[in-house]
């Protein structure tokens, strides 16, 4: 029954195998993390010294809001979706994904999206400029029309990709595990996505009502959004947030299972607490639908609301801490060795624990009157999405190429990614604490002269992170091309699970009988 | 081993005090270039050392928690020969780390709950102040006073094209600043005419979003005379980093003597209303008032943008005689869902008339020539005769 993929353009058309997607997902993952590194390269560049030099204040806007959404929509979720096809079935020990059909349609809309979104530069009016988190009324009545209009239509086609992908990561982990593999016997990456696709499929929808909404005000002479026709503009502000709150865990959490697999496959020793590992993170899942208001405690909510979401934000951190120190424990008393997926790893557990501690100061509403809208929340969350979604990402692809290609990466090479990366970053974004608190607002194309210093730091460093993701993508391409052949199931001494009981390459179809677990 | 960890756990405290050293050397605002203002308000002060008091918690967890990574990280490297031991759960140890943190949040929770009550307290005020964002300026109102004006940026044009070296207050200067009295509690009633603005004064601890159709409020005692500045915070289109808020803490009596002042002022501005000016007067003022008000969207020389903001420069509306009473219309009413402010409640009839006078006769528009067309002249009366018409 086993035949290999078809040949040329048509094996990625109309390919159904969980594989070839999974490629796919990651190496357009990949296209879009540089597109939207562009951006970030021109925002740093304008912001290298006070006064505008290269951009107009406009062009600026269009940059901050396009790298927000094609790093957001384009870069990580997409990365993690296809890290979903290519190792979900192989970890539950399944022949493929429950719906494959789908699968290829759910990859294939995301192009003509991002295509479109980007088509947006191109037109009079530029690309959209009010920002990732697009607040009414800036993105609507007083938007260009057609931006807005192409800008509605590519997140509605984003949205029903990532619907459609998470369908079918909810149906593959819940019809398709291997005879003996319960549920408490999964390995903790499939827990973390088989969570996250539901509360993608509990959001999205949320997201394509605000579009909705922007729509009819635009088009349909509705006053949703506009107070002037009994409308309210923070009623925006609530929707959006109620879906991107969850948005954010929707980021992080499939990160929290690669770290998970990563960390006791280098410690030599078994994940600790596993099973608090799964309540955890089905805690913050639960707690992310009720804490979206802090995003908004400087909009004019009353004191009760602003104590609830305050108190809600805390708990974030009990369970967030239990997956820390969980993590922590894993590796005391291990037999640690430090390849660059465990580098990564570690670097990923100790910002992404700075990205915690700002977050905890951050859910402090009173202190968050003067944190809100400055430099401090970029920082924060930069903290959270790049050292942690996309350092969890790096880590990840180290540590399974071997796997998907049967060759391994140059380890001295990775390891100059890796500290090239993690010094680049954190000079980047670390000064950025300072100018916050300093009091620089954040999406400000030009500003005051006692912030220069700071971003000049950052802009240094941001430049170094850059360069340094040429430097994976090099890496990755010498792997496939001639990396040193490696034919053991199992790459890393340390590793356990299903997927490293296949040969390496991992064969076209893998588990067409499927395995026992005991 | 214990001893190095212990090293590098010194080594991560001393860089974090790193944080706390910058505000010893502050300002007498106790600014900072790397931390939050302590401020002037007894808010910005609570907050301040809301702000300290959670970063120390956070340094004293991380210092244990990174020191238990490193120590780990150190002692048991297999290059070392360490051997994995092979426990995975503790039920005692997972309730432990889960218990403690809640309880370390109650304790985070409370001085929290305090200081919002306060922040939200802001009855028994003794001063209103109207404030309003729109793109891209802040205009104030001291409410039951009769005094309004607008504050725009003033740094020039040519620091912010680097054509010309930057001012110490580089983007964070205005023509006109908020005058307040020190030692009085003043209430901000904030709102917005176009999108949402966010007025952000960090060294009043004051940060309240400016929303169109809602009124939100907001309020400081300061204090300390001083000049404290502050940023729009939310992002309100292209010039949303060029719209700073400066606000002068004034002893009472000099805040009283500005305040007669002002409504002198006012009264003068309205009882030139019935005056009649000649043309050069008119352009004169016009130029002045289009320069500052308009010529950020239309441009100095009246072309506009395209695809965003319309020429004035050769449109029928300010050529045509037919065009002067949509001319009037749009600059008093606005039109404010494509961005044009209602210059009629924030501006002076003269200073209306004056800019239209301007704006039909100006680039060529007018007779046709570089000469100003004696046809196209707008008096206050007219303006007031207008607006009364409606």
């Amino acid at each position: 029954m086993a035949h290999g993929p078809a040949k040329g353009i048509r094996r990625w058309l109309y390919t159904t195998n969980h594989k070839d997607i999974g490629s796919l997902y990651l190496w357009f993952s990949f296209a879009m993390f540089i597109l939207g590194g562009a951006f970030a390269m021109i925002i740093r560049a304008e912001l290298f010294q006070p006064g505008m030099q290269l951009v107009d204040p406009e062009f600026f806007n269009q940059m901050t809001t396009m790298h927000g959404l094609v790093m957001v929509f384009g870069a990580i979720m997409p990365a993690f979706v296809g890290l979903a096809n290519w190792m979900i079935p192989m970890m539950i020990g399944a022949p493929d994904m429950a719906l494959p059909r789908m699968n290829n349609l759910s990859f294939w809309l995301l192009p003509p999206a991002f295509l479109m979104l980007a088509a947006t530069l191109f037109t009079e009016g530029g690309a959209p400029q009010a920002g990732w988190t697009f607040y009414a009324p800036l993105s609507t009545t007083y938007a260009n029309p057609l931006t807005a209009t192409i800008f509605i239509f590519a997140v509605h086609t984003m949205g029903a990709s990532s619907i459609m992908g998470s369908i079918n990561i909810i149906a593959t982990i819940l019809n398709m595990r291997a005879p003996g593999m319960s549920y408490m016997k999964m390995p903790l990456f499939v827990w973390t996505w088989l969570i996250t696709a539901f509360l993608l499929v509990a959001v999205m929808p949320v997201l394509a009502g605000a579009v909705t909404m922007m729509l009819m005000d635009i088009h349909g002479g509705t006053s949703f959004f506009d107070a002037a026709g009994g409308g309210d503009p923070v009623l925006f502000q609530h929707v959006f947030w109620f879906f991107g709150h969850p948005e954010v865990y929707i980021i992080i959490l499939p990160a929290f299972g690669v770290i998970s697999q990563i960390i006791p496959t280098f410690s030599r020793k078994p994940l600790f607490g596993y099973s608090s590992m799964v309540y955890a993170t089905a805690s913050i899942a639960l707690l992310s639908f009720i804490v979206w208001a802090h995003h908004m405690f400087t909009v004019g909510m009353p004191l009760a609301g602003e104590l609830f979401f305050m108190y809600a934000t805390m708990l974030i951190a009990v369970p967030t801490g239990v997956k820390v120190f969980n993590w922590i424990a894993t590796m005391f008393k291990g037999s640690i060795s430090f390849e660059t997926p465990m580098l990564f790893s570690l670097a990923f557990l100790v910002l992404f624990t700075i990205g915690g501690f700002t977050g905890v100061m951050l859910s402090i509403a009173p202190a968050d009157f003067q944190y809100h809208d400055s430099y401090f929340v970029v920082a924060h969350f930069h903290y959270v999405m790049v050292a942690g979604a996309v350092f969890s990402m790096s880590a990840a692809v180290y540590y399974w190429l071997p796997k998907w290609t049967g060759r391994m990466y140059s380890e001295p090479l990775a390891q100059v990614h890796f500290w090239t990366s993690f010094v680049g970053f954190n000079l980047t974004f670390f000064p950025q604490h300072f100018v916050g608190l300093a009091g620089m607002p954040r999406r400000y194309s030009d500003y005051a002269l006692q912030f220069a210093d700071y971003n000049m730091v950052s802009s240094c460093g941001a430049f170094l992170y850059g360069v340094s993701q040429i430097l994976f993508l090099v890496i990755v391409i010498l792997t496939v091309k001639g990396g040193k052949k490696t034919t053991k199931e199992k790459t890393w001494e340390g590793a356990e699970g299903l997927e490293w009981t296949v040969p390496s390459p991992a064969p076209y179809h893998t588990f067409s009988t499927p395995p026992t677990v005991k | 081993m214990f001893a190095r960890a212990k090293q590098l756990s010194v080594l991560l405290l001393g860089s974090a005090c790193l944080w706390g050293v910058p505000a010893l050397a502050a300002d007498s605002a106790g600014r900072s270039a790397e931390n939050m203002p302590i401020g002037v308000t007894p808010v910005s002060q609570t907050v301040y050392d809301i702000h300290m008091l959670m970063f120390w918690i956070c340094v004293v967890i991380g210092v244990l928690t990174f020191g238990a990574l490193i120590f780990s990280l150190i002692a048991y490297r297999k290059s070392k020969g360490a051997v994995a031991a092979n426990f995975h759960e503790s039920t005692k140890v997972e309730i432990a780390w889960t218990v403690i943190p809640f309880i370390i949040l109650i304790g985070m929770a409370w001085p929290a709950t305090t200081a919002l009550i306060e922040v939200y307290d802001s009855d028994e005020a003794e001063l209103d102040i109207k404030v309003t964002g729109s793109q891209w300026k802040w205009s104030y109102d001291y409410i039951g006073e009769g005094v309004s004006f607008i504050s725009n940026l003033s740094t020039p044009k040519d620091q912010i094209a680097n054509l010309a070296a930057k001012g110490e207050n580089y983007l964070q200067e205005v023509d006109e600043p908020l005058v307040v009295p020190v030692g009085k509690k003043i209430r901000f009633l904030v709102t917005a005419s176009d999108v949402i603005h966010s007025w952000w004064v960090p060294d009043l601890a004051v940060k309240r979003d400016a929303i169109p159709g809602f009124t939100h409020e907001s309020w400081a005692l300061i204090e300390q005379p001083g000049t404290y500045r502050g940023f729009c915070a939310e992002l309100c289109g292209k010039d949303h980093a060029f719209m700073p808020i400066v606000v002068e803490a004034v002893p009472e009596a000099e805040y009283n003597d500005w305040l007669a002042q002002k409504k002198k002022e006012a009264a003068e501005i309205r009882a030139l209303t019935s005056k009649v000016f000649t043309l050069d007067e008119l352009m004169t003022k016009g130029k002045e008032v289009y320069t500052k008000h308009c010529s950020t969207c239309h441009m100095e020389n009246g072309e506009g943008v395209q695809g965003a903001f319309p020429a004035l420069k050769g449109s029928a509306m300010a050529t045509t005689a037919e065009g002067l009473a949509g001319h009037l219309d749009i600059v008093v009413n606005g039109n404010t869902s494509k961005g044009m402010p209602a210059w009629g409640t924030s501006l002076p009839d003269v200073e209306l008339a004056a800019v239209i006078t301007y704006e039909r006769n100006a680039w060529g528009n007018g007779s046709g020539d570089d000469e100003p067309d004696e046809d196209d002249i707008v008096q206050p009366i007219d303006v007031y005769n207008f607006k009364k018409g409606e």
